[in-house]
C-alpha cells in the first residue's frame, strides 16, 4: 500500500475528533435513558473481573465514581466529551456497575427544604 | 484490593446555579473563588433545534456545536452536592443556554462596570426565561465605582431583583452572592412550609 497515500495524507482526520467515537464504538446515544450533565453516577457492585469486556475508559470511570461524581466532572477527569461519557455511563449502568441519581428537577425547585440544606452549606463554607 | 468498598456512600442529588455575564466579567474567577477544586472544564456537542432554520431546505436545519463550559462543585453536605457553571459567553452559543438552565435554582449575572452592555443579554434572558437571577457588580481593582442605583436604572432591573457588588475573587465575597440568589429563589419559588 506505499505509495498510494502520501505522508501528508496521513493525518487528515483529527484524533481529538475521532477519539470519542472511537470509545464509543460510534455510539452518539446511551441504551437506555439520558444522563443530565448533573446526573451523579457511583460504583456499585462487585468489581468486574478482566473477562467482563470493559474498555480502559469504562473502568477508569468506575474508579472515579467510587465517590459520587457528575457526568461533567468524569468528562473533564477523562478528557472527554460529555456526551461520550453517557454512553460509557449508560453500558456501565446496564450491567449494574453503576447506580445513578437524576438532578433536582424544576418541579422540585418548590421544595423549602433544599432552600434551607443549600443556604446552610453555603454559611458553612 | 483496588475496588474494596467498606462503606458505600449515598447518592446525593445535584443543583445547579449558573454563573452568567459578558466575556470576562469574571465567571471563571468567581466558579474558582467558592469552589473545592479549582475549576474544571467539559466539553458538550449540542444541537441547534429549530433555531437558523435554513430557508434554502425544505428539512429542518440542525447544527451541532461543541461548547467549552466551566464549572466548580460544592458539596453542601450528604444530600446535596451544588455544581456553579460558568456560561459560555459568545453570542453564537445562545442556544445552548436552554439546557444549561433547565432545572437550575437560578443565575448570577456578573456585571463589569466598565462594560455594562455586555451583561444586557443575559439580563434579557433570564427574565424571558423566568429564571431567578440577582445581579453582581464585580468591582475590579481601578474600576469607577457606579452607584447601585445607577447599574440598576441601566439594567432596567425590577426593584424585586437583588444588585450587589462583589469581589469575584474573594470567596467570602462570592458566597454572599450565592447567597443572595438562593434566598431571592426561594422567595420567588419555595413553598411556604408550615411549621
Amino acid at each position: 500500500m506505499t505509495g498510494i497515500d502520501s505522508p501528508t495524507d496521513e493525518h487528515w482526520v483529527d484524533p481529538e475528533i475521532v477519539r470519542p467515537y472511537v470509545v464509543t464504538r460510534g455510539r452518539t446515544q446511551p441504551m437506555h435513558g439520558r444522563f443530565d450533565l448533573i446526573s451523579m453516577a457511583l460504583a456499585v457492585g462487585a468489581p468486574p473481573g478482566p473477562d467482563a469486556g470493559l474498555d480502559p475508559e469504562h473502568l477508569r470511570i468506575l474508579k472515579l465514581c467510587r465517590e459520587p461524581k457528575s457526568v461533567a466532572e468524569i468528562a473533564a477527569h477523562l478528557d472527554l466529551p460529555a456526551g461520550t461519557i453517557r454512553v460509557l455511563l449508560g453500558d456501565l449502568f446496564d450491567r449494574e456497575l453503576v447506580s445513578a441519581q437524576e438532578p433536582q428537577s424544576e418541579v422540585d425547585m418548590r421544595d423549602m427544604k433544599m432552600y434551607r440544606a443549600v443556604l446552610d452549606g453555603l454559611r458553612s463554607l | 484490593m483496588v475496588f474494596a468498598r467498606s462503606e458505600r456512600p449515598r447518592l446525593p442529588t445535584a443543583i445547579k446555579i449558573l454563573i452568567a455575564g459578558g466575556f470576562g466579567a469574571g465567571k471563571t474567577t468567581m466558579v474558582g473563588a467558592v469552589s473545592e477544586t479549582r475549576p474544571l472544564r467539559t466539553e458538550e456537542v449540542l444541537t441547534d433545534r429549530g433555531i437558523g432554520v435554513d430557508d434554502l431546505t425544505s428539512v429542518e436545519a440542525k447544527r451541532t456545536t461543541t461548547v467549552a463550559m466551566d464549572f466548580g462543585r460544592i458539596t453542601l453536605n450528604n444530600d446535596y452536592v451544588l455544581y456553579l457553571f460558568g456560561t459560555p459567553g459568545q453570542e453564537r452559543f445562545w442556544f445552548v443556554w436552554d439546557e444549561l438552565a433547565e432545572g437550575s435554582l437560578g443565575a448570577v449575572i456578573l456585571a463589569d462596570t466598565r462594560r455594562l452592555a455586555d451583561c444586557f443579554p443575559s439580563v434579557d434572558y433570564f427574565e424571558r426565561r423566568g429564571t431567578p437571577f440577582v445581579v453582581a457588580v464585580n468591582c475590579f481593582e481601578g474600576a469607577s465605582t457606579f452607584e447601585l442605583d445607577e447599574v440598576r436604572l441601566a439594567l432596567q432591573l425590577d426593584p424585586s431583583i437583588p444588585i450587589i457588588m462583589c469581589d469575584a475573587r474573594k470567596r467570602d465575597s462570592s458566597r454572599e452572592v450565592l447567597i443572595a440568589l438562593v434566598k431571592h429563589s426561594a422567595r420567588l419559588r419555595a413553598e411556604p412550609v408550615s411549621t
